[in-house]
Order: structure tokens, then C-alpha cells, then sequence
């Protein structure tokens, strides 16, 4: 590994978080595809620089890009307000107008004698390697335009992107913010153009941000963990591809992205899926528990006995496979039944637990049949979905609006309402 | 002094005249509704009063100076659906969104700025919810939140657009005592709303619109039967037909020297 590449790997750092922070506003403005148009629409101006500048240096190719990037956002707008077209429709005009006429002239760039063969469809993809320690000097100056804009200008930012409206109802400078945001959102895309390329850029502003959000609800916080992701992600990527022969960088840094993100998407704690999933598991028992904690307290109530064996309990409620087990083995634990030997009895917390479920659920049936009209017979379903979420301070209030009753609509008591009355 | 006043004010939304010559004036201190049925153009004159939306003729003054140069004076409270509550913030930080200024340098906020936002949350009671996410708050609580934030506007005029759609008791009633704060401190409240009934009693001076004014005054000379059965009574046929014509004109419909 030598110097170069310690140079492109700095390089590739700097595009990755700073095309990231920029990102996370046009995350937030639904902006996404924008990124993807600008992307695409880079490549006219890079190839028009290089017949006019005649070298594939990033400092003459990158003023083309941003001037083709710029032009790009102009007629998303100019097409959206003077016509009856909506907005996803000119970006796909634009996008598909822009890059249709860059690969056009990256032809005819490849086709006739412009001196040193060219290699510009390195931009297609991107190929990092051809970074030259010249070029990160500019990546750093764009870096360093990018993130001290965005700190200075960060509670407009802010307040844009949520409320646009709001922005110009109290006076801020509208289109200042809105020039600031377009610049630095075609800055960030350009300067990707080497190492990532036009086709895949707008990943690399798009993903950090989406997969960011699913960590944090603060934007600050967003903001720094999305850059960290753009970097991790343009780093391994250049890198991964450094293994192989020929091999373009833009794919790689968008697997690695990809990955992250989809990790994100599954493993996040709390808006992940295996967190939502677990939640959801975690409910069911604890629906199932409080259900057959109502069985051993209706048995009761009916004067049966206070111990049940599993063939009893099984009589009166169906139970899927190995669910008895399991909710058995939850409520043994919690100290909510005892046993003794094969048959099963209310402790005396699992009898208040099993009571509590039962006068909300009886409550519910009642609140229901008389402030919601709803007939006596028709209440037992909702009520059996209801027990099972409502908080003690709700259940307070159902109580309190009620008076305090002590019998439901079919005329059964709803125990423990004396003990509750202030 | 005249708070509020509408001059010829027409108004187009996506190209097609939604408010036509619209024309009135109101006093300083009071709590008005602007009512009218769906599509009457409620939400457009509050946003043209504004400057979110240009008026294509007339115009509208507050405190007999053109918005732009009483802004800091006036407090705007938008449609709660109008913006995307999963946005990352905080209570606060939408709070504080009402201290921002043009003047101030890049928006830095101060301490006084920070006490005048937590001061507007007591007052509508959110203050316990300052550093919750706006994406976990109920409807009503969000509402009381965008309240919150034109009360630490400081204004003296107060646009709301239907503050009152779908918000639980609770919230209803924090947001009633709060204009009635307002109107004892002798603020000037315009409000879009919808509901004839309520707006009877909260209201004591009311704009029934019907894309075109139908009445401007106080409650009782405004609701009248007639007037209300010329506001609800359906469009007039002719002027529906020529907004659409309008729609269809490529050229302006009035000459920029017409503006004043």
C-alpha cells in the first residue's frame, strides 16, 4: 500500500462525510431523487470541460460538473413552474435529457483524437485510484464549504426543512436558504464524481441519511452519524475494490452503504425489525399470560377449586403447540402461579393481577354499552383486545367517569372497584 | 386602529382565482373567525395576509403597513397537517423556531430567546414535554406546540389556520384560554375555522368567504340566515365557470401596473 493510496483513502473520507451531512436535509425534504438528477446531469458538464479544458485533472473537470449540476436544478424548477408538469416527471426528464447527452459527447469524446485516450467513462462508476494528491486539496476545500455552511447556517436549515412556510412567514431569507441548500447539495454530488461516479452518487447522499434516522431523532445527531456512514462506506469501498484488477469504486461504496443500511433497517434498537419484532412477541405474551390469568380467576369466581391441572386448564381455552408451556414458565417465574405438583394455583399477586385484568376488561364492556350505546351483547370482543393495553391512569379515568360501578352490563361484579374509590 | 385590511385582494392557487376582490377591514383586538365552506379560499387569505402566496392584485395591510415591514409583529400559526411530524425535533426546538428573526446573525438564538420559548410552552401547557420528540405527541399536543411557537413570536396580530381540527378537550380548552389571553392583552386574533356552531361562541368578530366576500363584521351583524345561506348556499355558477377560463388563459390575467 503505498503513499498514493493512503492519499485516495483521505480523499475518499472527505467525499463520503461531507456528501452525507449534506444529504440529510434533502433526506428531509423528500428531496431524494433530486440528488439522483443532479448526478446524472454532471456528466455534459464534466465531458464539456474536458473538450474545453482538454485534461482529465478534477480541478478543470469539477467547475463543468457543478455548472452542469446547477443548470440541472434550474430546469427541474423552470419545467415544474411554467408547465403543467409535476415535479417527479421533469426529474425524470432532466435526469434521463442530461445524461443522454453526456454519454453522447462522452462518445465522441472516446471516438476522436483528443490526445491522452481519455478513460473519462471512469465517471460513469467512478475509479478512485486515479485520484491524484493534487485533487484532495480540492475535496478538502469542498469539505470545509460544506460543513461550515451547514454549522453557520444549521437553525435556518433547520427550520426550512421542516416548515418551508413558516420560513417565509416570518421573514427569514427564503431563497438565500434555498440557493445555500441547491449549492451545497450540487458541491456534495460533484465532488463524488471520481471516486463513486454519476450513475451511483446520489446513493452516497441519500442512504447515510436514511440510515441515520433510524438510529437518532436528534438532527445533530443524525447529521454526524450519516457522515460517519458515507465515510465507513466510501473508504471500504474504495478499498474492497482496490483488491481487484479494473475493478470500479461507485458499486463498491454502494454495496458497503447498502449493507449498512439494511443492518440498520433490521437490527436498529427500537424502529429496527428485530426490535419491532420482539416488542411484538413480548406483547403477545404478555396477552396470553393476562388471558389465562382471567382463566384461573373466572374458574375461581365460579367456585370450582383454586388448583387446575394442565387437562383442566385445556379444557376451557385453546392453546397452540407448546403456548401453555411457555406462558406457564413466564407466570411461574413472575411469581404470579404457584404449583404444586401437576396442578396450578393464583398467588397472591397473580390473583390482584388477574383481578385488575379482569375490572378493566369488565369496565371497558361497561364504558362501552353506556357512553358508546353499544348493546350488552356486542361488547365482549372489543373489551377482550382493550384489557390488555389500557394504563393505570386511563383505567382511573374509566372509573372515575363511571362512578365507580361494581357490575358490568351482563350483571357480573367488576371486581376491586371499592378498594380503588378515593 | 385598523388591525387588518384586505384592499381588492385577488388571489390565485395553482393558476386559477381562488379569491376575488376581496375587501375589509378589521379593528385592533379582536378575536375573528374567517369562515366559509370548503374551498372558499380560508386558507388562502391567511397565506396571502402572509406573503406565502403574491396576491395577483390588491393588498393586504397590517397595522396600515404592508407585511413586509411589520413581520416581527405578526404571528402565524399553519395547518398542523401542513408539515411532516417525523421530522427529528424536539418540542423545544420547534418552540424555538419562533424566536428566529431575519436580523439575527445566521439565527443564533440568546437566553432571553430561550426564556420566552419555555415561557410560551407553560402557557400551553407543554411545558413537561419540551424534550419529547414531535413525532410521539397526539394531535391536539402538536397543535398547542405550533400555538406555542407564534406565542414566543411576541406578535401583536395572530394568524391561525383551523387550529381546532382534530385536537382532543384538553387541548381545545388550552387553546381557548389562551385567546382569550390574547384578547385581553389586547391582541388581534384572525382565524380560520370551520365549525358554524362553535364559531357563534368563540368569536366576536367574523369574515364569512365564499371566494368572494360574502360579510366582514361583528358575529351578530355577519351570521345572519341570509348571510350564511349566500356562503353556504353553493357557488355562484358564473364566477366557477370563468376561475376554470382563467385557469385555461395562458396569458396574466391583469397587467403588472395594476399591482399597487
Amino acid at each position: 500500500m503505498g503513499a498514493n493510496f493512503t492519499w485516495v483513502m483521505i480523499g475518499c473520507a472527505l467525499i463520503g462525510a461531507g456528501a452525507s451531512a449534506v444529504g440529510v436535509f434533502s433526506f428531509l425534504r423528500k428531496q431524494a431523487l433530486v440528488g439522483d438528477a443532479i448526478a446524472h446531469s454532471l456528466l455534459p458538464g464534466v465531458a464539456l470541460a474536458f473538450i474545453i479544458g482538454g485534461e482529465k485533472s478534477i480541478w478543470v473537470l469539477f467547475p463543468g460538473a457543478f455548472i452542469a449540476g446547477w443548470l440541472s436544478i434550474l430546469s427541474i424548477e423552470f419545467i415544474t413552474k411554467s408547465s403543467k408538469i409535476k415535479p417527479d416527471t421533469a426529474i425524470a426528464i432532466v435526469l434521463t435529457v442530461f445524461f443522454g447527452i453526456g454519454i453522447v459527447m462522452l462518445t465522441h469524446i472516446q471516438q476522436s483524437s483528443y490526445g491522452n485516450q481519455s478513460g473519462l467513462e471512469d465517471f460513469l462508476f467512478g475509479k478512485a485510484a486515479a485520484m491524484l494528491p493534487s485533487d484532495i486539496a480540492l475535496f478538502a476545500i469542498v469539505d470545509l464549504v460544506l460543513i461550515s455552511s451547514i454549522a453557520l447556517t444549521y437553525p435556518y436549515l433547520k427550520l426550512y426543512s421542516f416548515d418551508p412556510e413558516y420560513s417565509r412567514a416570518i421573514g427569514l431569507p427564503v431563497r438565500f436558504i434555498q440557493f445555500t441548500l441547491s449549492s451545497l447539495t450540487v458541491l456534495a454530488v460533484a465532488s463524488g464524481i471520481q471516486a463513486v461516479g454519476v450513475v451511483l452518487m446520489s446513493a452516497l447522499i441519500i442512504t447515510p441519511a436514511a440510515a441515520a434516522r433510524f438510529f437518532t431523532s436528534r438532527l445533530s445527531q443524525m447529521i454526524i452519524l450519516a457522515m460517519l456512514i458515507g465515510l465507513v462506506s466510501a473508504v471500504g469501498g474504495v478499498y474492497i475494490s482496490s483488491l481487484a484488477f479494473k475493478m470500479p469504486t461507485g458499486p463498491w461504496v454502494v454495496m458497503i452503504l447498502s449493507i449498512l443500511a439494511i443492518s440498520a433497517f433490521v437490527f436498529a434498537p427500537s424502529k429496527g425489525m428485530v426490535s419491532r419484532y420482539n416488542k411484538r412477541k413480548e406483547h403477545q405474551l404478555k396477552v396470553r399470560s393476562e388471558n389465562l390469568l382471567k382463566l384461573f380467576f373466572k374458574l375461581e369466581e365460579k367456585g370450582e377449586s383454586n388448583h387446575f391441572s394442565r387437562t383442566e386448564l385445556l379444557n376451557h381455552r385453546k392453546f397452540e403447540g407448546r403456548d401453555l408451556e411457555t406462558i406457564l414458565k413466564s407466570l411461574l417465574g413472575k411469581r404470579l402461579l404457584a404449583r404444586s405438583q401437576d396442578s396450578f394455583s393464583l398467588t397472591e399477586e397473580g390473583r390482584e393481577e388477574a383481578t385488575r385484568v379482569v375490572r378493566i376488561h369488565r369496565l371497558w364492556e361497561l364504558y362501552l354499552n353506556k357512553r358508546m350505546s353499544i348493546a350488552a351483547d356486542h361488547v365482549h370482543h372489543d373489551a377482550e383486545a382493550i384489557e390488555h393495553i389500557i394504563t393505570p391512569e386511563l383505567e382511573q379515568e374509566l372509573l372515575k367517569d363511571l362512578g365507580y360501578p361494581e357490575l358490568d352490563p351482563h350483571k357480573q361484579e367488576i371486581p376491586g372497584t371499592k378498594n380503588l374509590k378515593p | 386602529m385598523i388591525a387588518f385590511e384586505a384592499h381588492n385582494l385577488t388571489v390565485s392557487y395553482d393558476k386559477q382565482p381562488v379569491l376575488w376582490d376581496i375587501d375589509f377591514e378589521i379593528p385592533e383586538g379582536k378575536l375573528v373567525g374567517i369562515i366559509g365552506p370548503n374551498g372558499s379560499g380560508k386558507t388562502t387569505l391567511i397565506k396571502a395576509a402572509m406573503g406565502i402566496l403574491e396576491a395577483d392584485s390588491g393588498f393586504v395591510k397590517i397595522f396600515e403597513k404592508s407585511p413586509d415591514e411589520i413581520r416581527e409583529r405578526m404571528g402565524y400559526v399553519p395547518q398542523r397537517q401542513s408539515v411532516d411530524w417525523d421530522f427529528p425535533a424536539t418540542v423545544m426546538d420547534i418552540t424555538m423556531m419562533g424566536r428566529y428573526r431575519k436580523g439575527k446573525l445566521f439565527g443564533r438564538l440568546s437566553k432571553a430567546d430561550r426564556e420566552i420559548a419555555v415561557d410560551s410552552l407553560k402557557r400551553v401547557g407543554m411545558y413537561d414535554f419540551r424534550d419529547r420528540q414531535i413525532s410521539e405527541l397526539s394531535g391536539g399536543q402538536q397543535q398547542r406546540v405550533f400555538i406555542a411557537r407564534s406565542l414566543a413570536q411576541q406578535a401583536d396580530i395572530y394568524l391561525m389556520d383551523e387550529p381546532f381540527v382534530g385536537i382532543d378537550a384538553a387541548s381545545e380548552e388550552s387553546i381557548l384560554n389562551i385567546l382569550r389571553e390574547m384578547r385581553s392583552a389586547g391582541k388581534t386574533v384572525i382565524m380560520v375555522h370551520h365549525d358554524l356552531h362553535t364559531a357563534l361562541e368563540f368569536f366576536d368578530w367574523v369574515v364569512l368567504l365564499n371566494t368572494r366576500l360574502v360579510a366582514a363584521g361583528s358575529k351578530d351583524e355577519v351570521l345572519t340566515e341570509e348571510n350564511l345561506r349566500t356562503a353556504y348556499g353553493g357557488k355562484l355558477n358564473v364566477l366557477s365557470r370563468i376561475a376554470d377560463l382563467v385557469k385555461r388563459q395562458e396569458y396574466p390575467l391583469r397587467e403588472e401596473d395594476s399591482k399597487e
